[in-house]
């Protein structure tokens, strides 16, 4: 016998709902199943979702490991089979060092106060360089893990997560060598460095913040892959990262808090090099407001990716 | 007492199917159609909406039905039935669009073999790192981890970069990764479909073990066989909607049957078409002498199977396909102008494409059709499942004779025999 399914109902609209994950709890009826005898059974419920909220954060939580399983692919593959392998992570840095010190600081003669100018150069480079790739590791994401989105769950937030977390490992390598160059020039290394651990937290915001729009949006629109190295290359224009804020007009200064990563290029400064050496003109008023520009896009973003994330493997 | 451990409510899902391919691919393309849709609405009525409505297609209509502790349920029907996305929506990769599904336990999904496989990384690097993807634990994985290795059969190239492996490796330590999952429902597509003869045969063993510990598995697969032997339950869809569900071997007789059932000819002269190249396919079938189309062919015999297209462009450059599958969906063989070796040109209006086929070589048995056209390199129809086909047994051989329908085997081969002394016997 075969037993036909009832079809005679049209299917009920549905509310607004969510997956809802929940542990079942001591006073459920134990379940006859051999398996699930040992620990509480998990309870999932599939339903079309809308509405606006913010992602799931305790299901990454529950992901971790497969974060850090991420984190450790990125970093390993991208020197595999690199004649250098780490020591382009190094090159790099110095590299650009070079560059902007010949161009800028002696060709140029872009003031920099009584600090060398490769010093100078570094200290904002390095926050500046984390926060580029890191941007642009997360706008590309989801795109870039497309064969992930539609054969795996997991928590989206994950993949954009994953791109801010692997480039703090070239930043660190960064790191060193800003410390290597400051021994090199004789300079004093002041216990106001650890101040920069709040500017790259600050930084790792900023990165995720604006790479959760464009890996969202990049998933529907692939213009996004051509937007943003240009966004980036302008963005570094007006951020104090060749230059020194104090080169600014007095009356343009304003404008500095609408992009955070001023912030957090002077901030880095100054607690690598002390406020009076570069004429930084950070204030509290500037860097309250910038906190709060990197914090409405940040979570505007997580609502936008949470909401789109769920038709992701349909579109992408 | 059991307790269900999946149960599906009126489940649908709905893509839009021209949409989110054709337009909106670019943010022009996305501001143009709101331009687009803002005339529209100050027109009132513009047919361009009426065909976006259109543009929609339901994957999944109304879907119940419930899965018990430790049953084995294969998910059978036809390609575009709806099985994948059944799968994906249980596996949480997409949303339902209405309905609801309510699960018990921790689900695995395997949905392809190697999700995440990363090229560079050594198979050792590669089973962690797939095995977290797959939702393993590290504890977990560390513990299975010899046992996986000696089940893919790699243990000299554990450190050397997944790259450099034979497809067959390959094949292998993914399927090895993925067959040590444990979860308490296991939801697993067409991953058998891969690797050598006896490696699929270690595979379905390994399945058939895990069935045994009284795990719930959720198995869509083509191969009939397969399905028959583990499965304990079926669930058929058809087009969408759940048409039978009950014991296997019920469920498998309702889809030959159902395979059987005469050719629903075409719904208002149309079998399939694709709004936005404007190409459609009217008919297809094999023709007599008289150029006439005709429900059967038999083997052996010299075909003239015909695909008669209706287009709104011409198409300088076409290129027409036709895949032949047989009742369990497994494809037999395809038709390939291009590769063939004829260049095909299509004219505006009704087109007849015909291909011959001397001496058929399919045995008896009743095929569906998936035509697709090409114009160029770009996919202008999609008809999946036309027909059937249906071939009688002809005289193949010419002698009167053929081989027993139960003997294995899919097409018969032209052969010639004979017997000559050999050198190897005269050195020993």
């Amino acid at each position: 016998m075969v037993s036909k399914i009832e079809q005679t109902h049209p299917a009920d609209p549905v509310d607004a709902g969510e997956i809802v994950s929940t542990s079942r709890d001591a006073t459920s009826p134990p379940v006859g199943h051999p398996l699930t005898t040992a620990g509480p059974l998990q309870t999932t419920l599939i339903k079309p979702d809308s509405g606006l909220m913010l992602p799931d954060l305790g299901a990454v939580w529950e992901y971790r490991e497969l974060l850090l399983f991420l984190v450790w692919r990125d970093v390993k593959v991208r020197y595999k089979q690199t004649a250098l392998g780490v020591g382009w992570i190094l090159l790099q840095p110095l590299l650009s060092v070079i560059v902007f010190t010949v161009i800028f600081g002696m060709l140029l003669n872009v003031p920099s106060g009584d600090v060398p100018y490769p010093v100078f150069a570094l200290a904002g480079l390095l926050p500046w360089q984390y926060f580029s790739s890191s941007m642009s590791r997360v706008g590309t994401s989801l795109v870039n893990s497309s064969q992930l989105i539609t054969k795996v769950y997991f928590p989206r937030l994950i993949i954009p997560a994953s791109g801010v977390l692997s480039t703090l490992v070239d930043f660190g390598i960064g790191f060193i060598v800003l410390l290597a160059l400051l021994l090199f020039y004789r300079m004093p290394i002041s216990p106001r460095i650890a101040w920069i651990v709040p500017f790259l937290l600050l930084a790792i915001i900023t990165a995720l913040a604006f790479g959760l729009w464009l890996a969202a949006l990049n998933v529907r629109y692939r213009d996004i892959n051509y937007l943003i190295p240009f966004l980036l290359q302008l963005w570094m224009y007006v951020t104090p990262v060749i230059y020194g804020s104090a080169i600014i007009p007095e009356r343009y200064r304003f404008l500095l808090a609408l992009n955070p990563m001023t912030v957090v290029v002077e901030g880095f400064r100054w607690a690598i090099i002390g406020k009076q050496s570069t004429d930084s003109v950070i204030s509290i008023p500037l860097f309250a407001v910038s906190i709060l520009i990197t914090l409405v896009t940040f979570v505007s973003g997580l609502i936008y990716f949470r909401k789109t994330e769920r038709t992701f493997s349909d579109i992408i | 007492m059991t307790e269900t451990v999946i149960q599906v409510e009126h489940l649908s899902k709905m893509f839009h199917i021209g949409r989110s391919r054709q337009q909106h691919d670019t943010l022009r393309d996305s501001l143009m159609a709101g331009l687009k849709s803002t005339t529209g609405r100050l027109r009132r009525q513009d047919p361009a909406t009426d065909q976006a409505r259109d543009d929609s297609f339901w994957a999944l209509q109304d879907i119940s039905f419930e899965v018990q502790p430790g049953e084995i349920v294969g998910i059978i029907g036809r390609n575009g039935a709806g099985k994948s996305t059944l799968l994906k929506i249980l596996s949480r990769i997409t949303e339902p669009t209405q309905g609801q599904a309510l699960i018990h336990g921790r689900v695995g999904s395997l949905l392809e073999v190697g999700t995440g496989f990363h090229p560079e990384l050594t198979g050792r690097e590669n089973i962690y790192l797939n095995g977290a993807i797959l939702g393993m634990r590290r504890t977990e994985i560390e513990q299975k981890f010899d046992e996986i290795v000696s089940f893919a059969e790699i243990e000299q190239f554990l450190e050397t970069p997944v790259k450099r492996y034979s497809s067959g490796m390959y094949v292998r330590l993914a399927f090895a990764v993925a067959a040590h999952l444990e979860p308490e429902i296991l939801l697993v597509d067409e991953v058998l479909a891969v690797g050598d003869m006896e490696f699929q045969r270690k595979c379905l063993g390994k399945m058939g073990d895990v069935a045994k510990t009284g795990r719930t598995v959720l198995f869509v697969s083509h191969n009939m066989a397969a399905i028959e032997g583990l499965c304990t339950h079926g669930v058929l869809l058809k087009k969408g909607r759940v048409t039978s569900y009950g014991p296997v071997k019920d469920v498998i007789e309702d889809y030959l049957a159902d395979q059987k059932a005469p050719a629903a000819r075409s719904v208002g002269g149309v079998l399939g078409q694709d709004p936005t190249s404007g190409v459609s396919i009217l008919d297809i079938g094999p023709l007599d002498r008289n150029g006439a189309f005709v429900p059967m062919t038999r083997s052996g015999d010299d075909l003239n199977l015909a695909v008669t297209l209706q287009l709104e462009r011409a198409i300088p450059r076409a290129t027409v396909t036709i895949g032949l599958n047989d009742v369990y969906g497994t494809r037999t063989t395809v038709l390939h102008s291009s590769i063939a070796g004829f260049p095909l040109s299509l004219d505006t209006g009704a087109q007849m494409v015909t291909v011959h086929i001397p001496k058929f070589q399919l045995k008896a048995g009743s095929y569906t059709m998936d035509v697709q056209v090409f114009s160029g390199m770009e996919s202008v129809l999609w008809a999946p499942s036309l027909g059937p086909l249906m071939v009688e047994s002809g005289d193949f051989y010419g002698s009167g004779k053929l081989p027993d329908a139960s003997w294995a085997g899919y097409f018969y081969a032209s052969q010639a025999w004979k017997a000559a002394p050999s050198a190897e016997g005269q050195k020993s």
